[in-house]
């Protein structure tokens, strides 16, 4: 019982509380970049969870039966970063060969995840923070949910504010930067919900 | 010794076919002064944000991550361009980013044994300059292609330039929100002057705070350029 509640303050928490884009501010690149359609964001989305909780298992994987035993744990950047590029590599290779469909969906987008800062911050706040297997997994997928859920919520937003006279130094980078700070504001009443 | 050899025949390939000097200041400075406005990372090509939006909720921060950051952009410029001619193209971009890694690990250790305090602030987000979209870009687009001079003057400028925005958003945000620059009294002082107390509005330093700023400062930029293309 204790368990389950803990795993479901570490969903809200950090899908909600300390929102990975809006309170963190990690992952604002693809925040920006892949938010103007629905349905691109909801790929993006999906592609992010997926390699987000298996980066973080592999890194945390790592980081207990190699770096820590050898005494190593200075070279976590370095190995964490590795770890991220190959694996979306083979990510990629393995759903190209095996599902055509998912690759269709997911696979424009898996390139630009090794630049997402939140893969990198991920695997590397659940060693910090020395986390252990579950609640680590349920860390990274409720850390990538809530990029998706931003990511959903801003594309929706901008969908609309196309439509909208923007003033003309305003359009663009800016204007996508008010509204994510109105998103903010309105994500700071989930404040204080949980305690961590 | 392979390292001057690779300086030597790098110094003899920027000599310019004319057989003028081979350090070309013109060209020099106009690689340092593009990353101050032209492309100005922040601004003209909106890469990197995500530090920049977390760490600026005071301007020493943004100093700090200022220096960390150039310092890397600077190393790795150097090194890339020093090896650019034995990484293989196929696994550049791996090579790049194990380049920059080493760099930032250095700078993360450094900064835990001499300024722990800031080392504490800015947190995570040192070890993530390895994923600042600057460092990569600069390498990919410049420091691959170029001499290890042009590429020194490159990263320092796009590191100065970033560095400027860092230090204009956190001395925004903590003015604003704080009442104070770089620690010192700003407006908590100007208005004590006058025996009121400053109420510090809050939100700036919060998350809204950092993208509002942010997105107005490039709405500015934008209105400058613009000001600037008309003259022309």
């Amino acid at each position: 019982m204790d368990n389950v509640v803990e795993i479901l303050l570490i969903l809200v928490s950090t899908i909600f509380v300390t929102n990975f884009v809006l309170a963190r501010f990690l992952g604002i690149c693809p925040f920006l970049g892949v938010s103007s359609r629905i349905e691109t964001s909801i790929g993006m989305g999906m592609a992010v969870i997926f390699v987000i909780t298996l980066a973080a298992l592999s890194s945390w994987l790592i980081d207990k039966f190699v770096l820590i035993p050898f005494d190593l744990v200075y070279l976590r950047t370095i190995v964490f970063i590795l770890v991220i590029a190959s694996l979306v590599q083979f990510v990629e290779m393995v759903i190209r060969k095996t599902s055509p469909a998912l690759y269709n969906a997911l696979g424009i987008f898996l390139p630009l995840i090794t630049t997402n800062c939140a893969v990198l911050a991920v695997a590397l706040l659940v060693v910090q923070k020395e986390m252990d297997l579950f609640p680590m997994l349920f860390f990274a997928v409720g850390a990538s949910t809530g990029f998706t859920v931003a990511l959903i919520l801003m594309a929706g937003i901008r969908e609309h504010t196309v439509h909208a006279r923007i003033p003309r130094v305003l359009q663009g980078t800016p204007i996508s930067l008010i509204t994510a700070g109105q998103m903010a504001l309105a994500f700071l009443g989930f404040a204080g919900l949980v305690k961590m | 010794m392979a390292d001057s050899d690779i300086t030597s025949s790098e110094i003899a390939e920027l000599q310019p076919a004319s057989g003028t000097s081979w350090l070309n200041l013109k060209e020099l400075s106009g690689d340092l002064v593009r990353g101050l406005w032209e492309e100005i990372p922040l601004f003209r090509l909106v890469l990197g944000t995500c530090p920049t939006l977390a760490v600026t909720t005071s301007a020493t921060n943004g100093v700090g991550m200022g220096i960390a950051t150039t310092f890397v952009l600077v190393a790795s410029n150097i090194m890339i361009s020093l090896l650019r001619k034995i990484i293989p193209d196929m696994i550049r971009i791996p090579a790049f980013i194990i380049v920059i890694a080493s760099f930032v690990t250095i700078v993360d250790l450094m900064m835990a044994a001499f300024t722990p305090e800031l080392h504490h602030a800015l947190g995570i987000f040192i070890p993530l300059i390895v994923v600042n979209c600057i460092v990569l870009a600069r390498a990919e687009a410049f420091a691959s292609k170029n001499g290890p001079l042009r590429s020194t003057a490159d990263g320092l400028g796009m590191g100065l330039g970033f560095t400027i925005v860092l230090i204009l958003l956190g001395s925004l945000r903590e003015i604003l929100g704080n009442g104070t620059w770089f620690g010192m009294p700003a407006l908590t002082g100007i208005m004590g002057l006058f025996n009121y107390e400053y109420q510090p509005m809050i939100v700036m330093v919060l998350p809204p705070g950092a993208f509002i700023g942010l997105g107005l400062f490039v709405a500015l930029a934008n209105k400058i350029e613009e000001k600037r293309k008309g003259k022309k």
